[in-house]
């Protein structure tokens, strides 16, 4: 077991403590400067033990060390309550929920699409390079219009957010349902039209089921896009909650253990979500059976 | 003969109620694919009447036409020019009608379906109720021998039985006319003797009329009460044999002088098709 288990984690490890080691080597070196200006400010004499201690525990580190990033993430987790704004949790589900919603609407958005896509001759036409234009556009220059707008028309919070997020989300899953319906096995499509089933029944007994796991490819890329979505639409709105606003406030005060911490959080929650996407992947298609 | 074929036979436009039924009535019927470079008479003057009851074999080597002259009857394909009729209609209409069950080379079973769900497909689209839906499955998968496989998802079945499952899912609407692609194609030969006398079985208890592709001679004597033997490029019929073995046939009745001499007639009739090409 012992072996065996070994040979399955220790790559995992081995790779972990590298970037343990490249982290706190970076750290040393990128604080280095700051940190010898500081203790010859003392005037005092130092030696390189105190040189290393400095650079691991400044306060306004250029990089952070992963302990004092992981101090910090606990404590902003664990010190105060859930609907504090000083509450790294309280941040990560107001971002989660703009996220969310904009991929329930990117994946109604982009279903729609692919469905018209598939069936309208013209539309495919007409609506794909519209579709591949818009993502074309970076997301940041797209973000401030789409709330000034929603804001004039008396929307703020999360539907400026959970739109931003639906205008990254849309675009996989259009691209990926639009093959998948279009990936029926042409046997089966002679089937059906010996059975001469109509439009709607080809579609949700053989095209749908059939392009489930195109769909689900996309949604695993869609649901983390949702979340570069919505951190990227907190920063232009100004909030004061949200990953976004939490990395817009610490680079406005220099607070880089509190913008790692934030970027470790954003990862964790991008994990959580693709992670729902598959087990909502298990779910359906294990049931159906068409995975082995 | 054992089936009823000596009756006054009256040209096309009588329709006396009495006579056997005509399924499929086929007339001077071409098809001319248009390809790129030059097009492809892939059937060219076809002539066909197959009777309520018939079991016709369609055999020729590969690309004489023959799976294209099955897509005609069951309108998956559109001729160029003749006629055609199935059931005393235009094939788009007896498709709409749902007049037949088509088994495909492949057994094209949707693998997010169990076996019986696959087999009730057909019945779901035509609006059937649910317990009716299973009591049919039920029936059709005893009749293949799948009694205990309902609950199965296809790719725990042989490919055998995947095949057995599709010819039940085309059985289960009941329709009067079977349209099978080679069918048994893919399968070892032992699988496909089984398959055979299952088949013949089926045949000869349900009374439904077949129409069976193949390029296997033994199997089309076999199964059929009528061989048409065809011939590539252009896709003609070149000879119509009778296969006037017992209805109930066995697979020791092969080793008989009269399935023997069919045979060859048919090896005949293809050879001949060959010299004809080259």
């Amino acid at each position: 077991m012992t072996t065996s288990g070994l040979r399955a984690k220790g790559p995992i490890l081995i790779v972990g403590l590298v970037i343990l080691v490249l982290w706190y080597a970076g750290a040393l070196g990128l604080n280095a400067p700051q940190s010898i200006e500081a203790l010859n400010r003392t005037g005092n004499a130092w030696t390189t033990q105190d040189l290393v201690v400095r650079t691991m525990t400044m306060k306004r580190p250029v990089l952070p060390t992963p302990d004092q990033v992981l101090n910090d993430f606990c404590q902003s987790l664990f010190s105060y309550p859930l609907t504090s704004v000083r509450n790294l949790a309280y941040h990560a589900a107001v971002t989660a929920s703009s996220a969310l919603s904009g991929f329930v609407l990117g994946l109604l958005l982009g279903t729609l699409l692919a469905v018209g896509i598939v069936h309208v001759k013209t539309l495919d036409s007409s609506l794909m390079p519209w579709v591949i234009i818009s993502q074309t556009v970076p997301i940041l220059a797209i973000a401030p219009m789409v709330v000034v707008i929603f804001g004039n028309l008396g929307f703020t919070g999360l539907a400026p957010k959970a739109v931003i997020s639906m205008y990254l989300c849309f675009f996989p899953i259009t691209i990926g349902l639009v093959k998948g319906l279009r990936s029926t096995d042409p046997l089966a499509q002679d089937l059906m039209r010996t059975y001469s089933a109509s439009t709607a029944q080809v579609f949700w007994l053989l095209r749908l089921p059939s392009s489930l796991p195109y769909l689900f490819a996309s949604i695993k890329v869609a649901i983390a896009i949702s979340l570069i979505g919505a951190i990227v639409a907190e920063l232009p709105t100004g909030g004061t909650a949200g990953l976004g606003a939490r990395l817009l406030s610490g680079s406005y005060y220099g607070q880089t253990i509190q913008i790692w911490s934030t970027l470790v959080m954003s990862a964790f929650l991008g994990l959580a979500l693709v992670g729902l996407a598959g087990l909502s992947e298990r779910l359906v298609l294990g049931r159906a059976g068409s995975k082995r | 003969m054992g089936k009823s074929v000596a009756l006054p036979v009256t040209e096309p436009p009588a329709t006396t109620a009495a006579e056997p039924r005509s399924i499929v009535d086929i007339r001077n019927l071409s098809l001319v694919f248009a390809a790129a470079d030059k097009p492809v008479t892939a059937l060219d003057g076809i002539t066909l009447k197959i009777r309520a009851g018939d079991f016709v074999s369609l055999i020729g080597p590969s690309g004489c036409g023959k799976t294209t002259l099955l897509r005609v009857i069951a309108d998956l394909e559109q001729p160029t020019s003749g006629d055609i009729t199935v059931n005393g209609l235009q094939p788009e209409m007896a498709r709409r009608k749902r007049a037949y069950g088509y088994v495909f080379q492949a057994p094209a079973l949707y693998p997010w379906r169990t076996v019986e769900r696959n087999v009730t497909l057909p019945l779901e689209i035509m609006g059937i109720d649910k317990a009716e839906r299973q009591r049919r499955a039920t029936v059709q998968l005893s009749l293949v021998g799948l009694s205990g496989f309902e609950k199965k998802f296809p790719w725990q079945l042989s490919g055998g039985m995947q095949q057995r499952v599709s010819i039940a899912r085309a059985l289960a609407f009941e329709p009067g006319l079977l349209l099978m692609d080679e069918p048994f194609g893919a399968l070892d030969e032992i699988t496909r003797d089984h398959l055979n006398s299952q088949l013949s079985k089926l045949w000869a208890t349900t009374g439904k009329t077949c129409v069976f592709v193949t390029h296997s001679i033994s199997e089309a004597v076999f199964l059929s009460t009528r061989i048409v033997v065809m011939s590539p490029r252009p896709g003609r019929i070149l000879d119509i044999i009778d296969c006037d073995l017992p209805r109930e046939r066995t697979l020791e009745m092969r080793e008989s002088r009269q399935f023997q001499d069919i045979a060859a007639r048919v090896r005949h009739g293809l050879a001949e098709g060959h010299s004809y090409d080259d």
